[in-house]
């Protein structure tokens, strides 16, 4: 790979980067509510209201203000919480592990049950499985995540004799076992949908390798039909699988937002929406870049892994 | 437009979406019982033959809010698809007919909002605008509309150099002419493509909106809102919440199933049987 195109990509990133903290800042700016009456509380006098904006900086220009907080952002200072006057990077550090632990499992999961349902379906095509594997992912892929999460809450935690937990966390550090008992639910509830989608594009993407000339070429030059697939298609439907991936992900982030909140998991979902009730700028801002910083990272990472599958991207 | 009727999943989308476009117009005229009124003697009760889909936690008739429901859940979608593909074909043929540094900075800035996850980037501005149906219906459209934005110019910039258009500018036709006279009749096929699947989409968001309690309010019958009414009886009857829920996907299949046969259809290339 060479150094310009890996330059090149990781200055797009940055770029987009910098855009996404603009949107940010902009729409916190304009967020209703205001934040030294949320630290004084709704009885405050009007002085006092003024003088904590004073304090806080909220009278000057917008752009100084924009400025100053991308420098502390630099400096990886997100800013103090303003519901729970605690540091936003101690705040968020922790949902962010948990949330990771969430969605790399469901990934994880998704993308070892997906990427060969999606295969064989493409090299069964026009058979019972091929269509059983297309309707059940036609469904999965109409599931909203809120709905496969309360039927999964139904059949597998009912009160009585439930098979797994309805809701909670527990560190694979304290417990292996407990951590992915609570985990399997709502990995499933954020699997889903994402498995039905990345199942049926990695099939259309393998079809059309099947229908390419150089699979015709390599079997009528007689190859063993196994050879073909293992030696040609296969190769050549990854780089595909790994851009329908990547994608996805950006979808999945927004799914752990709902997912936490009915799974009760201690992420960074579950923080946005009570930073959202409660107007905690600081924790909104830290949580959307961070969840766009991510995105854009799993973007990059999956240009690089498809440039090193497919010679022909790295020299465009 | 028989192509649609050839394909086997044009068929069932379109059949499914009568039946979901029947429910929205004729829904309330054909619900047996008002689907707000209490019937405390026959709460929680398993569907039955005075009540086809059962009755929730105040005895109301489920069917009933089922089909009064339909139409806050599926208009939601379409009303809020139609802006975001009006509002994103504007800036992206702007940016595809101004080419330049307008474009560059138009695309940059498309990039950046693209980074936040629709779900999120709906969060927040329901947030600015608060809660409510309508609000919800102008932040998925906001949401969306970078992502419209992106097909519209692609698409615009694909028919360019065609002939039809360098005849056009040969003849020295206005600007505007050529915009609205050929350029968009032409470019216009992926984009109704795109913004069918995304119906589903924003039905989908939408729902989810309203079982967050930032969408459609009581006492509306939306599907997603009726979920999140009643979860705390789930396990005794879940019915409750499974027929809300399955109505949801079935609009969203069905706007599925049809956006894949309309894409087939303009695009002969792309069909995958």
């Amino acid at each position: 790979m060479s150094p310009a195109y890996l330059l090149r990509r990781l200055l797009a990133v940055v770029l987009v980067l910098w855009i996404v903290t603009i949107a940010v800042f902009a729409i916190t700016m304009i967020l209703p509510g205001n934040a030294a009456i949320m630290i004084l509380g709704e009885y405050a006098t009007p002085d006092q209201v003024a003088a904590m904006e004073e304090r806080l900086g909220l009278n000057r220009p917008a752009a100084i203000q924009y400025f100053e907080w991308l420098f502390n952002l630099l400096q990886g200072d997100f800013g103090m919480s303003l519901r729970l006057s605690l540091p936003v990077s101690e705040v968020v550090g922790s949902a962010f592990r948990n949330s990771a632990l969430l969605a790399v499992t469901a990934l994880v999961t998704v993308t070892v049950v997906a990427v060969p349902v999606g295969m064989l379906a493409a090299i069964k095509r026009g058979t019972g499985a091929d269509l059983g594997i297309g309707l059940v992912a036609y469904i999965g892929t109409a599931m909203p995540e809120f709905v496969t999460a309360t039927l999964l809450l139904v059949i597998f935690a009912a009160p009585g004799n439930p098979l797994l937990p309805a809701g909670g966390f527990i560190p694979p550090g304290e417990s292996v076992s407990g951590f992915f008992n609570h985990v399997i639910l709502p990995a499933g509830a954020l699997g889903l949908i994402l498995t039905a989608h990345i199942a049926r594009q990695v099939r259309s993407e393998m079809s059309d390798v099947l229908s390419s000339d150089y699979i015709r070429a390599a079997r009528l030059k007689g190859l063993h039909e196994r050879r073909v697939i293992r030696g040609h298609a296969l190769p050549n439907s990854l780089a595909p699988a790994v851009a329908v991936i990547s994608l996805d992900i950006g979808y999945l982030l927004g799914g752990i937002i709902v997912v936490e909140e009915i799974f009760a998991w201690p992420g960074l979902g579950r923080l946005l929406i009570l930073a959202l009730e409660n107007r905690d700028l600081p924790v909104i801002q830290a949580i959307t870049l961070l969840l766009a910083m991510v995105y854009a990272l799993s973007n990059l990472l999956s240009d690089l892994v498809i440039a090193a599958l497919d010679p022909r991207v790295r020299y465009e | 437009m028989s192509e649609l009727f050839r394909h086997p999943t044009g068929l069932v989308g379109m059949a499914l979406l009568t039946i979901i476009a029947l429910a929205v117009v004729l829904g309330p005229l054909l619900a047996p019982y008002d689907p707000q009124a209490f019937h405390p003697a026959v709460r929680l009760t398993g569907p039955s033959m005075a009540h086809w889909l059962g009755t929730d936690q105040f005895g109301r008739d489920i069917l009933s809010r089922l089909l009064t429901g339909a139409g806050p859940t599926i208009l939601f979608g379409v009303g809020a698809t139609a802006l975001g593909v009006l509002a994103g074909s504007i800036i992206g043929v702007t940016a595809a007919v101004a080419g330049g540094w307008v474009d560059s900075v138009i695309m940059r800035t498309l990039d950046g909002l693209l980074a936040v996850p629709d779900l999120l980037f709906t969060l927040l501005i329901v947030t600015i605008l608060g809660g409510g149906i309508g609000e919800a219906m102008l932040a998925v459209s906001v949401a969306f509309t970078p992502g419209m934005a992106r097909i519209a110019r692609s698409s615009v910039l694909s028919i360019r150099t065609r002939e039809y258009i360098l005849a056009a500018i040969a003849r020295d036709e206005s600007q505007g002419y050529i915009i609205f006279h050929e350029v968009i009749p032409n470019a216009i096929g992926p984009i109704i493509v795109e913004a069918t699947i995304r119906v589903s989409f924003a039905i989908m968001i939408g729902a989810t909106l309203g079982f967050l309690g930032l969408g459609a309010q009581p006492p509306s019958t939306e599907w997603g809102l009726m979920v999140a009414e009643a979860r705390q009886y789930m396990y005794r009857s879940p019915w409750v919440v499974a027929v809300p829920g399955i109505a949801i996907a079935v609009a969203a299949l069905g706007f599925n199933l049809f956006g894949d046969a309309l894409r087939d259809a303009f695009d002969p290339r792309s069909r995958r049987s």
